[in-house]
Order: structure tokens, then C-alpha cells, then sequence
């Protein structure tokens, strides 16, 4: 990311509870000026909240929200230079495509003509001209939700969000949408917040992605940052397919580390660790290499429980001694036996290193202070 | 061929029964159009003496008739225009807010309902005296207000039951404020409801007996007036204003189920 772009909205240490189900916690974001930021997590993870409070249908319970660098606190939403395209699509059901367009215009008391002008021609960008007499009844669900973007765009926001707004269209017209979505937004240049819980829609759509867990940030970064280096083993295991082998450090020497996991050891690359640190290694399946014989530097082996040909890639899995399965998906090459021994390694640096310890005394530290 | 037969058998015995349920139906009301027309002036007005229109011009003699339909009609606007008010601001407050007793509040709105009509009118008339309130119009006015309040609330309960609340947040989205959006948005999407439960309260108001008449008074509405006066056999000019009404109301239902409306509102906007 361009470090010169400028901040639109800024989140600062907001939390938000509802009685005691604490939704949101300590949460910190940056948003910047023509992004495309979509909030990533499973349902129940906050970010529907999140964007509820940028919205203003929601209010923190502490912290502040800013856009342009003005609190937004006291203004209803109605005040507010966001607009939200909602999840229900919440079209109105009495009024035309036209008139549902025109809305916002009309409640700024834009002058007749100008609303025609600026109707028709937000209609045409969604792809519906010649729709503006028929009913939201009339309409199919994917040109419901373009009814509800044209609507959502129609004042010029400064912030679009988008709360799942895909979330009701079949996977076809969804694909189709993330990228007629992608071409709004850049032919627009205006923020998208976007919200999802499908973590291939946000690889494929986002600048940015950040990813929430019960409320708490997990990690900040682009598509790219997230998946090659995980920051938390929540992230590693949310976004795509990962191995994980909990374990910790035996011997930290000249930027190698020797790594105890429970059904045996390796050698790695790193330097941010210290002898006994508790941590997570991560290799991603078409990362995961096999081999028949031995390999120096890993004593980490089992047998071929799987062997599954998917066309483009042949994907096996391996039971380790302690039951663990390991997947590994390697373009399709010669076939193993099954019940065969294999000897698993990787290339250095394929192997993600995630500090446990320092989540595990964080929540630990945070149990406290919430008691 | 038999196959044929029994089809044939099939569809006369349905035409055959469905025309005596309407038969069933629309007979007596038949009977009332009539007689409104009838010469008879023996009572009890039954026989048929040849055609006149004698009993409207006699209908619009007829000051105590008028007057007692005027009162209905004054009684029937304004109890619905109460009823409507209230059952609308009780439908959507209870869809919109939780509160403690909700669960009784809902309940107990069948009562008025579901109690015997007669029961109804005793508690009223025993309220009114014992808090001293003169019987008459003002009483039957709240009577009636009572009674068609909960119609109009399960008639626009109805409506909200398929009502997404997100519509109004995309309107205060939008830059409208509470009362710009509950004008534009949450009225005209409830209307139908609202206006069916309103259409429900004036027709109970119009036709209700049982509690006028223990609410009344001296007042007497057009179906008490009804009443006293087939004591003697139903007059003929009673039946003359029934047709009247008859014609008004199948006018009416005509003007709602056809697009009438919708076309003369096109028309004033063009």
C-alpha cells in the first residue's frame, strides 16, 4: 500500500457491548480514500456491527468513529455522507425502480431535472436503463441488488457499505456481481467497506482485507499479506487450507530454530523467536512436499491414508503417528501406495512461524481484566 | 361415452349446488330490493300490488329515518377515524418495541373480540353510569371505538408480519429524518392494511346493535331505529333506504376492487 493515502475513515478503540455480549472489542482501523476494504469473518464476529456503527444505526459504546477527520457521533444517520446497500436488499416496495433511485436525490431536494439526468444515467452504469417503471417485485434478485447499489451510489458518497450484499445470489451471479462490483469501484473511486464471511469473495475483490474473530481484530493487510503470512492461527486456518503443527522452539541458533512438534521435529529459518516459545508452524498443502526416503533436517513421517485425483492437482493425505492428518496437494505426478511410509518436508520459507504464547497470555491477560 | 356422461353429470351438480348457495345468499336480499318498489300499503307489506316509487318519496318525508342514518354515518367516520389512529400506533409500537407484559397486552386484545357482544354493552353502559359520563353520542362514539380497535390492529399486524424494518433504515440512510421516512416510507407500505382495517371498523360500526343500544341514550342510529319499527312489520321505506344503502355499498366495493382509483390518481398527476 501507498504510504501517502490519505485516511477517509478512522476507527479508534471502539467497543461496543450489548449488555454483557461484548461484540466489538478495542477495535482500531484505518480505512483509506478510494480502497476497497472488505471486513472478513464467520457470523457472529462483529464485523455486521462494525459497519452498522460507520452506518449510525449503531452507537459505540466507547470509542470514536471519524470520517474526514470529523466525529461522527452525533449525527444520525441521516446526516451521515455514507450510504449502506443493505443485505435484504430493502428496496422499497411501493415505489419504482425510478422513484427508489431518485430518493435520495429527492430527500436533498435536488431540482426535477437534475434528478432525471442523474437517475437515468446511474441506471445505465448498473446496467437497468429502460427498468425505471417497473416495481422491485418485478425484478429478479441480481437486478434487485443493482437497484439497491444504483440507490446507495446515487448521492456520491464518500464511504459505500456493503453489508453481504451477495449473500442471497446463486454462485454464478455472484462471481459475475464481485467483479462488476470490483469495476464500479474503481470507475467510481469511492471507499467500499464490504462485509462478507465468504473468504473467496474477499481474496477476490478486496485491497485490503481484515479479518474479525469475536470481536477482535485479527489482522490488517492485502490478499496477498494474508495468506502468505498469517499473523494469528485463526487467520492461517480462515483463509484457505492450511496444515497446522502446534509446538515449541528446542534450540534457537543463528537464525535456525529447532522445533518440537508432538509427532516429531524439524529444522527451520526464523530469528523472532527464543528457546521454549510456544508456537504454531503453518505450511499450506501445495507447499507440503513428500518424499520416500528420508530428508535431512526433518524427522516428521507417516503413512499414505488417501490418494485423491482431482484433475488439475493430486491431492493426498497423511496420517501421522499421533493421528494428525497432513493434506498436501501436488499437480499430478506419479502415485504413492497406499499404507506407504512418506517422509514430509518443505522449502524454507514455506513454513509460516506463529507466536501461540503471546495469544494464549493475551486472552489470558484479558480474562483478567475483564473479571 | 361414460367417461363423458359422469364429466357432464359432474360439472351440472356443481352448477346446480353452487347456484343454491348463492340463491341462499342473495335471495333475501332480493326480497328487500322488491319490496322497496312494492304499491302494498297493508301491512305486513307482503304482497306484491304493483310497482311505485312511492316509498322514496315517502323515505325523504321520513325526518327520524334520515336523521337516525346521519347519526350512524356521523358515528361509524369518527369511531374509525379513532380506531384507525389507535390500532395503527398500537400495531406498529408492539411490532417495533419490546416491553415487559407485552405477552398479556397481546392477549388480552382478543377479549373485546371474542366475548359475547352483550357482555360487551352491559360492562360499557355499567362504566358509563357508574363514572357518571350522559349517554348518547359521545358514548356511543367510544363504544364503538372500543370494539373495532382491535380489528384494525390484526389488520395491520398482518401487514407488518412481512414487513422488513430495513427499509426505513435505507430511508434514514438516504437523508430522511424519523418523520420524513415514516411518512413516505412506513405509511404508504402499511396503507393497505391500515385502510383495511379502517373499511372492517366502519362497516362493524354502521350494522352494530347489540352495544348502541345499551350505550345509546336517547340517540337512535339507523339499525336501533330498524328494530323499533319491524315491530309492526318491516315498512316499506325502510326497505327503500336498505336498497340505498346496498346500491352505495356495492358502489363502493366496486370503486376498491377495480383500478378506478389508481387511474384517476395517474390522471391528476399527469
Amino acid at each position: 500500500m501507498a504510504d501517502e493515502k490519505k485516511v477517509i475513515v478512522e476507527i479508534k478503540n471502539v467497543n461496543k457491548l450489548y449488555g454483557d455480549n461484548h461484540v466489538v472489542k478495542d477495535f482500531n482501523l484505518d480505512v483509506y480514500e478510494g480502497e476497497f476494504l472488505t471486513l472478513l469473518g464467520s457470523s457472529g464476529c462483529g464485523k455486521t456491527t462494525t459497519l452498522r456503527m460507520i452506518a449510525g444505526f449503531e452507537e459505540p459504546t466507547s470509542g470514536s468513529i471519524s470520517v474526514e477527520g470529523e466525529d461522527i457521533h452525533n449525527k444520525e444517520p441521516y446526516e451521515r455522507d455514507v450510504n449502506t446497500v443493505f443485505q435484504s436488499y430493502a428496496l422499497f416496495p411501493h415505489m419504482t425502480i425510478y422513484d427508489n433511485v431518485a430518493y435520495g436525490l429527492k430527500m436533498k431536494k435536488v431540482k426535477k431535472p437534475e434528478i432525471k439526468e442523474r437517475v437515468t444515467e446511474m441506471l445505465d452504469l448498473v446496467q437497468l436503463g429502460g427498468f425505471e417503471r417497473r416495481y422491485p417485485s418485478q425484478l429478479s434478485g441480481g437486478q434487485k441488488q443493482r437497484v439497491a447499489i444504483a440507490r446507495a451510489l446515487i448521492n456520491k458518497p464518500k464511504v459505500l457499505l456493503l453489508d453481504e450484499p451477495l449473500g442471497a445470489l446463486d454462485l454464478k451471479l455472484r462471481k459475475q456481481m464481485q467483479l462488476e462490483l470490483k469495476r464500479l469501484q474503481k470507475k467510481l473511486n469511492i471507499t467500499f467497506i464490504y462485509v462478507t464471511h465468504d473468504q473467496e469473495e474477499a481474496l477476490t475483490m478486496s485491497d485490503r482485507i481484515c479479518i474479525m474473530n469475536e470481536g477482535v481484530l485479527q489482522q490488517v493487510g492485502t490478499p496477498f499479506d494474508i495468506y502468505e503470512t498469517p499473523a494469528t492461527k485463526f487467520v492461517a486456518t480462515f483463509i484457505g487450507e492450511t496444515n497446522i503443527f502446534d509446538g515449541h522452539v528446542l534450540l534457537a541458533e543463528n537464525g535456525r530454530l529447532h522445533i518440537a512438534v508432538e509427532p516429531g521435529d524439524f529444522v527451520v529459518n526464523g530469528t523472532d523467536f527464543i528457546s521454549g516459545d510456544m508456537l504454531s508452524v503453518s505450511v499450506r498443502p501445495e507447499r507440503m512436499l513428500y518424499s520416500e526416503t528420508p530428508v535431512e533436517g526433518f524427522n516428521l513421517s507417516g503413512t499414505v491414508k488417501d490418494q485423491i485425483y482431482v484433475g488439475s492437482v493430486l491431492k493426498t493425505v497423511v496420517v501421522l503417528s499421533n493421528g494428525n492428518e497432513v493434506k498436501i496437494e501436488r499437480l499430478a505426478g506419479q502415485e504413492l501406495p497406499k499404507g506407504g511410509r512418506v517422509y514430509l518436508y518443505w522449502n524454507d520459507g514455506d513454513a509460516k512461524l506463529i507466536h501461540t504464547f503471546d495469544n494464549v497470555f493475551a486472552s489470558a491477560v484479558e480474562n483478567i481484566v475483564m473479571e | 361415452m361414460k367417461r363423458k356422461t359422469k364429466a357432464a353429470v359432474k360439472k351440472i351438480a356443481g352448477i346446480v349446488f353452487c347456484g343454491l348457495v348463492y340463491l341462499f345468499l342473495f335471495l333475501p336480499i332480493a326480497v328487500i330490493v322488491t319490496n322497496s318498489f312494492n304499491a302494498t300499503t297493508a301491512k305486513p307489506y307482503l304482497t306484491w300490488r304493483g310497482f311505485t316509487f312511492d316509498w322514496y318519496v315517502k323515505l325523504f318525508d321520513n325526518n327520524t329515518l334520515l336523521t337516525s342514518f346521519g347519526v350512524t354515518i356521523a358515528i361509524a367516520i369518527i369511531s374509525t377515524l379513532l380506531a384507525t389512529a389507535i390500532g395503527t400506533l398500537a400495531a406498529v409500537g408492539m411490532y417495533k418495541y419490546k416491553f415487559r407484559g407485552k405477552g398479556l397486552i397481546d392477549g388480552l386484545l382478543y377479549i373485546p373480540v371474542v366475548i359475547p357482544e352483550i357482555v360487551l354493552g352491559i360492562s360499557l353502559l355499567t362504566l358509563f353510569s357508574n363514572t357518571h359520563i350522559p349517554r348518547g353520542m359521545l358514548t356511543l362514539i367510544f363504544a364503538h371505538t372500543t370494539f373495532s380497535t382491535p380489528y384494525v390492529i390484526f389488520n395491520v399486524r398482518a401487514r407488518l408480519a412481512g414487513y422488513d424494518q430495513s427499509i426505513e433504515e435505507a430511508s434514514m440512510d438516504l437523508g430522511a429524518n424519523r418523520i420524513a421516512t415514516f411518512k413516505n416510507i412506513t405509511l404508504p407500505v402499511l396503507a393497505p392494511g391500515i385502510s383495511g382495517g379502517a373499511l372492517l371498523a366502519f362497516t362493524l360500526s354502521i350494522d352494530d346493535v347489540i352495544v348502541s343500544y345499551f350505550t345509546n341514550g336517547q340517540v337512535k342510529t339507523f339499525p336501533l331505529k330498524v328494530m323499533e319499527s319491524i315491530k309492526s312489520g318491516v315498512a316499506p321505506d325502510v326497505n327503500a333506504l336498505s336498497t340505498l344503502i346496498l346500491i352505495g355499498t356495492i358502489l363502493l366495493v366496486i370503486l376498491t376492487k377495480s383500478d378506478l382509483i389508481k387511474k384517476i390518481k395517474a390522471l391528476v398527476k399527469r
